[in-house]
């Protein structure tokens, strides 16, 4: 396992650095955007990766609330943490790319709407877990992580009937994608994947780490004959 | 022994007597919200017409801040005497005491809402267009929505430090589909508009959020 760490991290860097050349010189230019569209293939990718941590994150709750294994609280933690970073990449770079291209930073839009409430949503789960100081956090977070994710479901129907209701701005027209810009797309998804699960995991060591000390630590103070405390 | 729907009475019956005495949290609500609606009188100083459009914002927004000064006292009172510690110990349902205190908590929003109504009405000067009725729904509704969630998350901020601010921090985000509905459907009946989906999405929300607070609640009281 710890030598896979290390394998994982040189293959990721390769794969990221090879999808970056791909987004920006393999890529062709977008015709009306320009080179401005090239965002897209951190966007999008960041978007699909944010979403699958926040689903392990409602899974790894579930699993908690029924075996209450640590481990899955760590992974709930963990996945809502990156899922969050990935989430903000999302909310920075949409207006980058909106900015020239709608020639507005922010519009309430459907989509943009929804991933801001989602952000919310997970923002809250971390603040709970940073706020609450009993030893029964994991299990006060992973009944926030349910009702968060059900939700979820709540939040784009009512706001995609909210924004139907109202003028759509302009979007960079449906039409069809060039194959390979999908190729650079996925190929920038499993880069992304990679990192984020090398992420993930270095951080979920890390926790454990945390977790140990602090129980190691707690177990020395218990065990600790009182006149050597003074 | 007494049932669940004893205890349910029982706690629900001390509750009700309790803020009847003291009138704590129907009249922190009450100013609360009269407030609000002064202080957005102000910022935005609307027009009848206008008050017609931002109307179901605004009166959502202003109960929607004054219950959380209600939700906030909820489950105070039950930790000082440790209340809430013999209750755990104690064989009673854990859903029992949730609902009495939700149930609780409905009667008081529904109060203030009640007392508030006439104030908006000459404040605004508000008219409905649609079938007044129809508001009624969407008030019990709205205020359930907002009522059964809340007493869920003030118990659940219990138990953190700073707990006053991290009710709404909880609350706010998971109510906003609810929010929305209650706000836009307010806004289409006063509009004179149909209001039919943001009801029914009102109701599932009720629906989905009801079963699984009570289902989750007993983790939540245990949890310490």
């Amino acid at each position: 396992m710890k030598r896979a760490f290390p394998i994982l991290g040189i293959l990721t860097a390769i794969l990221l650095s090879y999808a970056l050349y791909m987004a920006l010189v393999w890529a062709p230019t977008e015709r009306t955007m320009g080179n401005v569209q090239r965002i897209f293939y951190y966007h999008v990718p960041s978007a699909w990766t944010a979403f699958i941590l926040f689903f392990v994150n409602f899974a790894a709750s579930i699993v908690y609330l029924i075996k209450r294994k640590p481990a899955a609280d760590i992974v709930a933690l963990v996945s809502a943490e990156v899922g969050v970073v990935f989430c903000t990449v999302v909310l920075v770079t949409g207006p980058i790319w909106a900015r020239p291209v709608w020639g507005i930073w922010w519009t309430w839009d459907m989509r943009l709407t929804s991933t801001l409430v989602l952000w919310l949503i997970y923002v809250s789960y971390l603040f709970l877990r940073r706020f609450s100081s009993s030893g029964q956090t994991p299990a006060l977070a992973a009944v926030l992580a349910v009702l968060g994710a059900l939700c979820v479901p709540f939040v784009y129907f009512s706001i995609w009937f909210f924004r139907t209701q109202h003028p759509q701005p302009v979007m960079g027209g449906g039409g069809s994608i060039d194959p390979r810009m999908l190729h650079v797309l996925l190929i920038n998804w499993l880069a992304f994947s990679c990192f984020a699960y090398l992420v993930c995991w270095s951080r979920y060591r890390l926790e454990k780490l945390q977790r140990d000390v602090d129980q190691a630590q707690a177990l020395e103070s218990l065990m600790a004959p009182r006149g050597s405390a003074r | 022994m007494t049932g669940p729907t004893g205890i349910t009475r029982a706690t629900l019956l001390k509750d009700l007597r309790l803020e009847w005495r003291s009138k704590d949290a129907i009249n922190s609500m009450l100013f609360f919200s009269l407030l609000v609606v002064v202080v957005f009188s102000f910022s935005f100083d609307p027009t009848a017409e206008e008050s017609r459009q931002i109307a179901g914002g605004l009166i959502w927004v202003a109960f929607l801040f004054a219950a959380v000064v209600a939700l906030n006292q909820t489950w105070a009172r039950e930790i000082r005497n440790q209340v809430l510690d013999a209750y755990r110990v104690s064989p009673a349902p854990a859903n029992s005491l949730f609902i009495a205190k939700t149930l609780g908590n409905f009667i008081f929003v529904s109060v203030l809402e009640a007392l508030m109504t006439p104030l908006l009405i000459v404040f605004y000067q508000l008219r409905s267009i649609g079938p007044a009725w129809q508001l009624l729904v969407v008030a019990v509704l709205g205020t359930w929505a907002l009522v059964v969630n809340g007493t869920f998350f003030a118990a659940m901020s219990l138990r953190t430090r700073s707990r006053e601010i991290m009710l709404p921090l909880l609350l706010f985000p998971i109510s906003i589909p609810a929010l929305l509905a209650m706000v836009q459907s307010t806004t289409a009946i006063l509009n004179g508009e149909g209001a039919r989906f943001w009801i029914v999405l009102l109701v599932t929300y009720d629906l989905v959020f009801t079963t699984v607070c009570l289902l989750l609640f007993e983790t939540v009281l245990n949890a310490e």
